[in-house]
């Protein structure tokens, strides 16, 4: 076990959600604002420490810092079981890395009614770290529905514009998606006669006394369908892009970050171990969704946009589309090659989001007509914008580019033709990437940004600001440099008898 | 009859096993007696006596968990002491408790007796209670009446409002005509039953046991069949099923909001005490299976379709609720399917009502303070501003929505996931896809509360609130049982603890 006295996993859980309680019960907004500093920090210290100290910690049953508490529900094979395998360590700690940045954010945000709005968003942070630390299939689902529910109420009060209608869209799709995965799980429950929701005992079990060939279809396609809602799979993508353009900055970086990465989570954990006749049957007809819908229809749409923060949103539902691609790969490096995808659009996608508010708040805009000029006013915000667009187009040298080569690698023994157009879909997103960088930054400043420039004259980055978005690009970076130390881990848990694959 | 009949008769019967039944009984007697004696001005302590007295059954009633009598019969086999009875006791006095804190700020508006309400809500539970452990179709139909007769005069309570007086009517020929279902059901099986020609026919076939044994030996018999199904409609319009749920806006309407909060809990579930009790694993019906899984599997499909559909147009929230209720009562009936063949239901079926009875408190409790002197009109833009106004009662309505949607990490949602367990392992397969997207539509209307409450608030319009009716502020009684409630809603979806072992042995 590692060295720390408590359990790291559950103590990142409870901490955000005491502090959570403690400002429901009535604490002081000097108190909430300092406590959140520390909720915040102890998920970010506890994800970097099991990082760290992953391998080196004795593993159970394929878990690291496996721990499992009585909830009540032990008669149905229910209980708080948590730990972590190499595919939800990476994923654990960007969760803590992200929800750090959107916490620092949040408090130098200035947001109105901010204890309130610090509340929800540490829900969401206790919510995000049990996903991806429980190893029980139930809770697996329960900690997302938990996370969920801030991002309903966040877009619909704090939101920008079309918040209700938004709101109540996202809320509608997400709890249609939670639904038909909540019915799949319930399936593969029942029919595994394991009587537990717990992974291991499910995937012992399974092992021992597979399912039938059309069951393990059907239930795959259920888990497919529903999990493909909630990670905007096309075309079930279109209150994606308006519910990020609505939500509050940290809001978004959470859910676009690693909040909406729970689907693809659940089918890389849950689905293909347990049904892995389901993943071949559905594969074809996956990945031609992905590629013609999510990354070359939503691509072209991403191109089309001149609002910021929904061009951003569109193009996370398009990056969306690589991790099916993957996904339909169904190899030990097309799927490592997801799991990396994830983290590194995790960190990119939020730090889109968080220099979007920041450009928002020197323009008053979304609209990039409106804009130009700002590099030369804003010179630090424009570097990171630069440096986080060539992430998010997959630039060698940050995380992206690692996580897209080894899917368009995996995808290559699986379909050459999905392949080549997939990598035209890197063309587009160069396109609108640097089209966005120029119309915002370079070029000359519009009539409108003029005026506003004279009423208020943008400043640069500030130190509240630049703090967030360098732990994020520090984080994007380091992984680009150093893949290994997280490909040696997704590795171990895919293929824990070869050491050679995904690089 | 003869005497020795008589004394054999008596020697059965076990008053102290109806101890909290006869109690509540006597405290009906005794708020009359103190409206009688009590000078004029003293007479606002009636309500406080009631509450009182309602509590102080509960207490005992779990205090003294009595588990020595189950599965004895008693008073000749009209009663039949089980857990499940000792756990609908509980329910029913729960329901009573929270009617009487509803009823003191609702009534408080009205010039009205105030005396007879609580009278009447003690002998309507006292009824329930009895019901949920009645093992002879005598007393079933004879405290079936009780309850609902005292219901008429309860939804028409408020009589100088139209609205009232219209649902009262409504109520009454509705039940009219369900009573008359029922009775016709029993009248038929009481005769099969009783056939000679027949076998295992027995002279008393009212008798739960006895006509089970009898129909075990009968399985396909014309007149049987035809009797139980009269028998289920009866019990449908109880619970507002499909197609008996017609009159479940309206009433709901009309009545006074803690006479709506009754019926859409505690007279639901006494109608689900008698459906399980007949229909259940081991109930009377045992060997209809055949007839009745299917009947009310339809049931259960239309009931939710219809339920969540119509309730999305509303904008009166005391419609809406009812026809929420509706598609809850379709979420039961899941259950009550998947219960002869799933070993998991009959638990899912108690932790989904009291995980109602906690949620449907908290937004009625909500409803009684936000609502104005015009009991009936109840609507949602009357919610505009009430975070901003009262973060209590928000965060209340809040919980209880949200639990009634069924949305993790509240107990209506372990409800949910309980029944729709036990309805896959029953194989009623294409049911659970219906409430599952029953449960997405549901979101809309839920939502959409939540929305008036919450998302207009910090915008309020000003010209909103002159027109919305003056709210009332929540006392310290009333404040301590809603929070209750609402604490007791998230505790219960986080951590079941012992309860939940218990429902899911």
């Amino acid at each position: 076990m590692s060295n720390l006295p408590f359990d790291p996993l559950l103590v990142s859980i409870a901490a955000p959600l005491a502090l959570a309680l403690l400002i429901a019960l009535g604490l002081p907004k000097r108190w909430s604002v300092m406590l959140s500093y520390l909720a915040f920090a102890i998920p970010l210290l506890l994800g970097l420490h099991t990082w760290w100290h992953f391998s080196a910690v004795p593993q159970n049953q394929g878990y690291a810092f496996l721990t499992q508490y009585e909830t009540g529900l032990g008669g149905l094979g229910i209980g708080l079981k948590l730990g972590l395998n190499g595919i939800s360590m990476p994923l654990f700690a960007m969760a803590g890395i992200v929800g750090f940045a959107a916490g620092l954010y949040a408090i130098q945000s200035g947001a109105e009614r901010l204890k309130i709005y610090l509340m929800l968003l540490l829900i969401m942070q206790g919510g995000l770290m049990g996903v991806f630390a429980s190893v029980d299939v139930f809770f697996l689902y329960f900690f997302h529905e938990l996370a969920l529910i801030p991002t309903f109420i966040m877009v619909g009060v704090w939101g920008g514009r079309d918040r209700s209608y938004a709101a109540m869209k996202m809320t509608i799709y997400l709890t249609a998606g939670a639904m038909i995965s909540l019915v799949g799980l319930i399936a593969l429950y029942v029919q595994s006669g394991a009587n537990s929701f717990d992974l291991i005992e499910l995937k012992r079990h399974l092992a021992a006394q597979p399912l039938a060939v059309s069951v393990q279809q059907n239930i795959f396609g259920l888990l497919l369908l529903g999990f493909g809602v909630l990670v905007s799979l096309w075309p079930f993508h279109t209150w994606a892009p308006l519910g990020y353009g609505a939500a509050p900055s940290s809001n978004a970086m959470l859910h676009a970050g690693v909040l909406k990465k729970f689907g693809l989570y659940g089918l890389i954990q849950v689905a293909l171990p347990l049904l892995p006749e389901g993943m071949g049957h559905w594969a074809h007809p996956l990945a031609w969704l992905a590629v013609v819908g999510n990354i070359l229809v939503v691509g072209l749409i991403t191109i089309a946009q001149r609002d910021l923060k929904q061009m951003i949103g569109y193009s996370s539902v398009m990056h969306m589309g690589y991790a099916f691609l993957g996904l339909a790969a169904a190899s030990v490096l097309g799927i490592g090659g997801v799991v990396l995808m994830m983290v590194a659009h995790g960190l990119s996608v939020a730090l889109m989001f968080l220099l979007a508010t920041s450009v928002h708040h020197r323009t008053q805009t979304f609209a990039m007509d409106e804009m130009g000029g700002l590099a030369a006013k804003a010179p630090v915000l424009a570097a990171f914008f630069v440096a986080a667009t060539f992430a998010s187009i997959g630039l060698p040298g940050f995380a992206n580019f690692w996580g897209e080569l080894t899917i368009f690698v995996a995808l290559w023994k699986f379909s050459p033709l999905i392949t080549v157009l997939a990598i035209a879909g890197v063309i587009i997103s160069a396109v609108y990437g640097l089209r966005a960088v120029a119309s915002v930054f370079f070029g000359p400043a519009s009539q409108r940004m003029n005026e506003v420039a004279q009423a208020h004259p943008p400043t640069d980055l500030r130190w509240a600001e630049r703090v967030p978005a360098l732990i994020l690009l520090v984080a994007l970076l380091f992984v680009g440099l150093w893949p290994k130390s997280l490909s040696d881990p997704i590795n171990g848990a895919l293929a824990p008898k070869t050491q050679t694959a995904a690089r | 009859m003869n005497l020795e009949t008589v004394k054999l008769a008596a020697e059965n019967n076990l008053w102290s096993a109806i101890v909290p039944e006869l109690m509540l009984g006597c405290i009906a007697l005794l708020l009359l007696v103190l409206e009688m004696v009590l000078p004029k001005k003293h007479r606002v302590a009636i309500a406080d006596v009631a509450t009182a007295g309602v509590f102080g059954t509960l207490l005992g009633v779990v205090l003294n968990w009595n588990v020595g009598l189950n599965g004895v019969e008693t008073f000749n086999g009209l009663i039949l002491h089980s857990e499940s009875g000792q756990l609908m006791r509980v329910f029913f006095l729960l329901s009573a408790l929270m009617v009487c804190l509803l009823g003191r700020v609702a009534l408080a508006r009205q010039a009205m007796p105030k005396v007879e309400f609580y009278h009447i809500v003690l002998v309507v539970t006292a009824a329930m209670m009895l019901l949920a452990q009645s093992n002879h179709f005598l007393m079933l139909f004879v405290a079936l009446e009780t309850l609902t007769i005292g219901l008429y005069i309860l939804v028409g309570y408020f009589r100088t409002s139209t609205a009232s007086l219209e649902a009262s009517l409504k109520y009454l020929v509705m039940g009219a005509l369900s009573s008359g279902l029922l009775l016709f059901g029993i009248v038929l099986l009481y005769g099969v039953g009783g056939n000679a020609a027949l076998s295992a026919h027995t002279a008393n076939s009212m008798h739960y046991g006895e006509l089970g044994h009898f129909l075990a030996a009968n399985p396909h018999n014309f007149l049987a069949s035809l009797g139980v199904v009269l028998v289920l409609s009866g019990v449908a319009f109880k619970i507002g099923a499909f197609p008996f749920q017609i009159w479940v806006p309206d009433v709901y309407q009309g009545a006074p909001t803690p006479v709506t909060a009754f019926l859409a809990v505690a007279s639901k579930a006494a109608g689900f005490a008698v459906l399980i009790g007949l229909c259940g694993p081991g109930g009377v019906f045992a060997a209809y299976n055949w007839l009745t899984t299917p009947v009310l599997t339809v049931i259960a499909a239309a009931t939710i379709i219809f339920g969540n559909i119509a309730a999305l147009t509303q904008h009166n929230v005391k419609r809406m609720i009812g026809l929420s209720g509706v598609s809850h009562a379709g979420f039961l009936l899941l259950g009550v399917v998947a219960a002869p063949v799933a070993p998991l239901a009959l638990g899912a079926i108690y932790f989904y009502l009291f995980a109602y009875l906690l949620a449907s408190f908290s937004v009625f409790g909500v409803m009684v303070h936000v609502a104005g002197p015009d009991d009936s009109d109840q609507e949602l833009d009357h919610y505009a501003g009430l975070a901003k106004d009262s973060p209590f009662l928000a965060t209340v309505l809040a919980v209880g929505l949200g639990s009634l949607a069924g949305i993790p990490p509240l107990a209506g949602f372990m409800g949910k996931l309980l029944i729709f367990i036990a309805a896959y392992q029953s194989g009623a397969r294409w049911l659970l896809l219906i409430a599952a997207a029953g449960v997405v539509v549901s979101i809309y209307y839920y939502f959409g509360w939540i929305k008036a409450a919450f998302f207009e608030s910090w915008a309020a319009r000003p010209e909103a609130a002159g027109t919305r009716p003056a709210r009332t502020p929540v006392g310290a009684v009333t404040g301590v049982a809603l929070g209750a409630l609402a604490l007791a809603s998230v505790v219960l979806g986080f951590y079941q603890g012992p309860i939940g072992a218990w429902f899911t042995r």
